[in-house]
Parts: C-alpha cells; sequence; structure tokens
C-alpha cells in the first residue's frame, strides 16, 4: 500500500526519504546535521519497520558517511547519503573521490550557513563550495521537486554516458522543515529508474584497481573525460525530465525555469525558493506595467549556457539574487553567467544582490522593490540588500 | 601452523614487478596476507606505501580488486563495501590494508566507528611506526627516540597502543604479528578470515629506509623486535587475551626478552642515542617501558 503513486502533504525532508525509497537505494550511510536530520530518520525508519530493503549505515562522520556510500557504490550498489553545511564541508574531499572514481551517488543537502556564528538557516554556500568537482548539481524549489529531482538524479547520475555523481539542495526550513501536497511515484519510480549497471566494479571475478598511481598526462585525459560526460550530461537531463514529464505527468521546460520571460525586457536570474518566490515579484511588477520575467537555475551543474543565452538575449537588464556570495569576488551565479554574456556578446546591464543570506527571509516585496531600483538605475552593480542601512 | 615451504608455493596475488623497495616488509606482509585470504578479497587501501608498491596505472601489481582512497577513510570506506556485499550475498573478504599513519592518527575515528557498529571488514595496519610514503615523518607510531625527518633529534612521546584501542572496542579478533614471521601472519589472517565482524591485525613492518638499515636485514629487525619486547606477539579473541611466539615462551617464563639495544644498534633511526655521546636516560627509557608494558599485558592476558 506504501508504494503507490499517490499526493501526500509532508516536508521537503520527507519528500527526499520517498525519492530514496522509490528509488530503491540500497545502502544509505548518514551522520545527523540540524536540518538534514529528518531525512536519515525518515529511511531508518523506512528500513525497520520492513518498507524498503537497504541497509543503513550509521557512521561516525559525514566523511565516512561518504566514504562508506561511495565502498558501497564501488561494489555496485545503488547508495545515498544527506548531510548539509559544516557536514558537507568535511566530506568535501570524498566529494572528489565520487566524482573522480566516477561513481554515480546521489546526495540530499540541506543547503544552510556555515558557522561562526551558530546559524541553522538557509545559505547556498554550503554546497557552492564543491560546484567544480564534477557533480551533477540541482536546487529544488518545492518539496514536489526535491522529490523528483532526487529520482532524475539517480537517472542522469547512473547514465553511462555521465556516471558522475548528484547532489540535489533543498534550502533549510523553507524547504526541509515546510510542508507541502506532492506526488509521489511508488513501486512506478523504477520504471523510469532502472537497475543500477555500473560502468565499473569491485569483482573479485573480474579485478579492477580504482585509483592507483597516473601520469599526469593520462590523470588530464581522465579529467578531460569528466569534462565531456558533465557536458554531455545536459542533453541526459533534458531527455530525463521528458521522459519523467510524459509518465508522471510534470512539465518540466530543463535545466531552467522560466516565466512570462516571452516579452520581458528584465529579467531576475536566481534559484531555489527565491528563484520561485521572483515570480510572484514578476506578477507584481508586471501589474504596474514592468515587463519583467523570471528565470529559475534548477540545475546549476552541468551550468546551462545555452539555455540562458536562449532567453537572455532579449533582455537589458539582468537582476541575478544569490543566496551566497564568492567573497572577494561575485556571486557564485554571475561568476558563472559573467563568462557567458562575455563570450555571447550579449549587451545587457547586470545587478548582482545578495539576498536571503544567514537564512534571512526573502519575499517577493523585497525582490520588487530591488527590482524597481535596478531598472530605474539605482542600484549598485555589486549590493548586499539592506546594506545602507547598516 | 604453515610451513613456509608451503607458503613459498601458493599462488602470489602479489605480482612480479611491483614497485615496492628492496628489502621492502610490504612485500612480505602483503604477500602472505593474500595467500591467506585468496582471490575472494577486496582491498581497500588509504594513501600510503602500498599506494605505490602497486605500480603505475592503468595497470597494477596486485590481482584482487582494489579501490584507493583518502587517508582518512580505508576503515569507512570498507565499511560501505561490506554493507553492500551484504546486500549481494556476496563471499568475500573486505580487507582494509592501510599503513600505521592511517590507522594510529587519521584514520582513528573511522576504524572506531566500524569496529563499534562491528562491521564485517578485515582492518590490516602494516606498520612501519612512521609516516614512509611521505617521507619519514612522526606517527602516534613512532617510538620514543626515533629520528624521524619531522624528529630530527628523537622523538619525546612512546608510541601509541593500537591494539589495545582495538581490544577496549571488544572486537572479535586483534592480534599483532611481525614481518619477522611470515607464518604466524598467515595463521592470524587466515583465522581472522573465518570470523565475522571488525577484525584487527597490527603487523610491525620493519623499513630499510625509514628505519635506516641494510635492506636483507628486514626478517632480522622483524624477530629481534619479538625477542627484546619491543612488540609483542598475542591475540585477542572471544574476550580472551593470548600470547603467542617468542613472547608467549617469556611470558612462561621459558626465555627471557634480549636487551633492547640489541635491536635498537641495528638501526640507524636510533644512532643518536649511541653517538656522539650515550644516550642512557632515553635508552634506559625504553627498557623501562618495555619491561612495564608487558608487565601490564601480563596482568590481563590468559599467557
Amino acid at each position: 500500500m506504501m508504494s503507490e503513486r499517490k499526493v501526500i502533504i509532508d516536508t521537503g525532508n520527507s519528500a527526499v526519504a520517498y525519492a530514496v525509497k522509490d528509488a530503491e537505494a540500497k545502502v544509505i550511510a548518514a551522520y545527523p546535521i540540524t536540518p538534514q536530520t529528518t531525512i536519515v530518520e525518515k529511511i531508518a525508519q523506512f528500513i525497520e519497520y520492513g518498507e524498503m530493503d537497504a541497509k543503513m549505515i550509521r557512521v561516525e562522520s559525514e566523511h565516512s558517511a561518504m566514504a562508506a556510500i561511495i565502498g558501497s557504490e564501488a561494489m555496485g550498489v545503488r547508495s545515498f547519503t544527506a548531510t548539509s553545511s559544516h557536514g558537507l564541508a568535511l566530506m568535501h574531499e570524498m566529494l572528489w573521490y565520487a566524482a573522480n572514481a566516477r561513481l554515480p551517488v546521489v546526495m540530499a543537502v540541506a543547503n544552510r550557513t556555515l558557522g561562526p556564528p551558530w546559524n541553522i538557516w538557509a545559505d547556498w554556500g554550503d554546497a557552492m563550495a564543491d560546484r567544480d568537482i564534477g557533480w551533477i548539481i540541482s536546487w529544488a524549489a518545492n518539496n514536489q521537486e526535491v522529490y523528483d529531482f532526487t529520482l532524475i538524479s539517480y537517472r542522469v547520475a547512473e547514465d553511462k554516458r555521465v556516471a558522475l555523481p548528484a547532489m540535489v539542495n533543498l534550502e533549510a526550513f523553507v524547504l526541509t522543515h515546510t510542508s507541502m501536497p506532492f506526488e509521489i511515484c511508488g513501486k512506478e519510480a523504477r520504471e523510469f529508474l532502472p537497475e543500477y549497471d555500473p560502468i565499473w566494479k569491485l569483482d573479485p571475478d573480474d579485478p579492477v584497481i580504482m585509483g592507483n598511481i597516473f601520469s599526469p598526462a593520462d590523470t588530464m585525459k581522465l579529467r578531460w573525460d569528466m569534462w565531456e560526460s558533465i557536458k554531455r550530461a545536459r542533453k541526459v537531463i533534458l531527455g530525463a525530465i521528458q521522459e519523467y514529464n510524459e509518465m508522471f505527468n510534470r512539465d518540466y521546460e530543463g535545466l531552467i525555469k522560466t516565466y512570462r520571460m516571452d516579452d520581458a525586457d528584465y529579467a531576475i536570474v536566481s534559484m531555489g525558493t527565491i528563484g520561485e518566490e521572483a515570480e510572484v515579484a514578476v506578477d507584481a511588477l508586471r501589474e504596474e506595467g514592468l515587463k519583467v520575467g523570471a528565470i529559475r537555475i534548477n540545475f546549476f551543474r552541468p551550468f546551462p549556457r545555452e539555455d540562458l543565452v536562449n532567453v537572455l538575449n532579449s533582455v537589458s537588464r539582468i537582476i541575478i539574487i544569490e543566496r551566497s556570495a564568492s567573497l572577494g569576488a561575485y556571486g557564485q551565479i554571475l561568476q558563472d553567467l559573467g563568462p557567458t554574456i562575455l563570450l555571447e556578446k550579449l549587451q545587457v546591464d547586470v545587478n548582482d544582490v545578495f539576498m536571503g543570506i544567514g537564512g534571512t527571509d526573502v519575499s517577493y516585496e523585497d525582490i520588487v522593490n530591488v527590482v524597481k531600483r535596478a531598472i530605474k538605475g539605482e542600484l549598485k552593480t555589486l549590493y548586499w540588500y539592506g546594506s545602507e542601512n547598516w | 601452523m604453515v610451513a613456509i615451504r608451503d607458503l613459498a608455493k601458493m599462488e602470489d596475488l602479489l605480482l612480479k614487478g611491483n614497485a615496492a623497495c628492496a628489502g621492502c616488509p610490504i612485500g612480505i606482509a602483503l604477500r602472505t596476507t593474500l595467500k591467506a585470504l585468496g582471490k575472494k578479497t577486496i582491498m581497500f587501501v588509504p594513501a600510503c606505501c602500498t599506494s605505490v608498491v602497486q605500480g603505475i596505472g592503468p595497470g597494477a601489481a596486485i590481482s584482487v580488486p582494489l579501490f584507493n582512497t583518502a587517508f582518512e577513510t580505508a576503515a569507512s570506506v570498507a565499511s560501505g563495501a561490506a554493507a553492500a556485499a551484504e546486500i549481494l550475498g556476496k563471499d568475500v573478504t573486505i580487507l582494509a590494508w592501510a599503513g600505521d599513519g592511517g590507522t594510529y592518527d587519521i584514520g582513528l575515528q573511522a576504524i572506531s566507528g566500524a569496529a563499534e557498529r562491528g562491521d564485517n571488514v578485515l582492518y590490516i595496519c602494516y606498520n612501519n611506526q612512521m609516516y614512509s610514503n611521505t617521507g619519514i615523518q612522526r606517527s602516534g607510531a613512532t617510538p620514543l627516540g626515533a629520528w624521524t625527518t619531522t624528529t630530527w633529534t628523537g622523538k619525546t612521546e612512546h608510541m601509541k597502543d593500537m591494539g589495545m584501542i582495538l581490544i577496549a572496542h571488544r572486537v572479535p579478533y586483534v592480534a599483532t604479528a611481525s614481518v619477522g614471521y611470515p607464518d604466524d601472519i598467515y595463521d592470524k589472517v587466515r583465522k581472522a578470515k573465518e570470523k565475522k565482524g571488525f577484525r584487527y591485525i597490527d603487523i610491525l613492518a620493519p623499513c630499510p629506509p625509514g628505519w635506516r638499515f641494510p635492506s636483507d636485514m628486514t626478517i632480522r629487525l622483524g624477530r629481534l623486535a619479538i625477542e627484546t619486547g619491543f612488540w609483542l606477539l598475542y591475540e585477542y579473541e572471544d574476550g580472551e587475551l593470548r600470547f603467542n611466539g617468542y613472547t608467549k615462551l617469556v611470558a612462561e617464563g621459558k626465555k627471557e626478552f634480549k636487551p633492547v639495544e640489541e635491536f635498537l644498534r641495528l638501526q640507524d633511526r636510533f644512532r643518536h642515542l649511541f653517538e656522539p655521546k650515550r644516550r642512557d636516560d632515553i635508552l634506559e627509557e625504553i627498557q623501562r617501558w618495555i619491561k612495564e608494558r608487558f608487565e601490564w599485558y601480563l596482568s590481563l592476558a590468559k599467557i
């Protein structure tokens, strides 16, 4: 009965747990950190109450959590972990091992601020520190996306054309602990997600050695192969999303989601829950006669260059809203979008606006305020929302 | 006990042309271990000299599946693999094979976690008492007085007792061994293979370039370490600690430990204890430590 396709009302963390159950991951290793905890609590419950056939390793650190699922995935078994903030920072080293060993593990990251000071609220900075490793990285804006992106992540990561790990981001509390309706696929998920058939595995009947010393030239070739693979992932994601839409009656556009962009002069670019809030702001701004649209980046890696260029080439100004900053440089979205604008020779003005850092609330009124000032030319190129009062 | 001549005839899973130094104790310890475990073995190797011994990829000189992993993760990666093996119903030995740096120091937390959880892993530390692969730096396993490239005038602390840390976890099997006695290594690995849960073997591995001795003396130093009581041979199983080999003979009063100087003098890592000026303070402290440690073990052991 638990495995039927149905709509439930639950938190983002529960959405992750249901997706992992429906994906039939067999090894889960995790260490508790707020606000990730209820993901693994629920998975532990599924397993102990006989609703999920898997082994849970209650490791002694996040570093060991990632290491353990690297070990199980290398044996050819679909695996999962979840973490947040300091926990993600601790496992940073092992994220390289997962990617470089071409192990398609999937991890949920409950985006949270790093300390000091202690702060358990939303911030993208934790995941942003891992964006250059070779992981497929998605950002969800609601619990349906949390569930769907987790399943899609397994499908894309395990695709032999990709063979790279995947991270699904959901913001602390705004999603992790907020209940809303979403549909789960139950057993039907496995029609979308076939058996894991690894490109290599540890098997005494066919012994291979992974990761002994390689020459610089051979190592460079391996990195190039990862570069090509994650580039290739764009089409694999598009294909997977199309199939998912058809199977489960969803309407995902692809790596990005656009809102009222057809005739837009101005574009808000953001991610996650702020990206969704921006859509509300767009409606309000449109009522005032301002031709504003919104673009939400669903997949941050591979960075959706082509997809963004296609919708940004007709706007005069881009207002990027970022929940993290690369201190000493720009926001991370601008860091990736900037070269795209330059290389594609887009004639646009840009505002990079920092909002929601450290878990501060971002309402559509805040976004309306920022966009109006940006359109009037009153906003600095790099602007921390509210900083004029500090 | 297995006869050395029989050991020599068994199939080698550590292949010729591997990249070990002349006289390297890994050659002896790993060859013997893989003979005892056979082909149905999967190895997890953190940063250590065995990373090099495998040779340059894409080829490799070890013919069981092997995953090279980060320094502190031999136990944790193996934990995940053991869970996967259970899910798959595979009858394989999950072998974590690490040096003392990856075991005594940076990997300790993961080992403790795996041991406490009772994960089905055989963890073997080949212990050359220093970070050899990075160039002979001090580790938690380095003995008092030893020169290393981070203790130029000799280490000022005694070595950590890793075996006792594992015994405190009440795992099914803990043993020490020495490269001086490959037959003993073989028997202990065979015994460990048949047990379930977290098992730990600590093999003392005299390293010619690290300990500064000629490469034909590895076995001799491996034996002197035992004969002087510098390293003890024991097994802990079913909650009981028992000595074996020369250590047992001493415990039974049939033999005496030789003076530790006989062991120390053959290694240039201790040369500064003898020249230009004899350091009786340190030599006496090492001898005292050997006596005190053995008496403590005696009080816990069933001989």
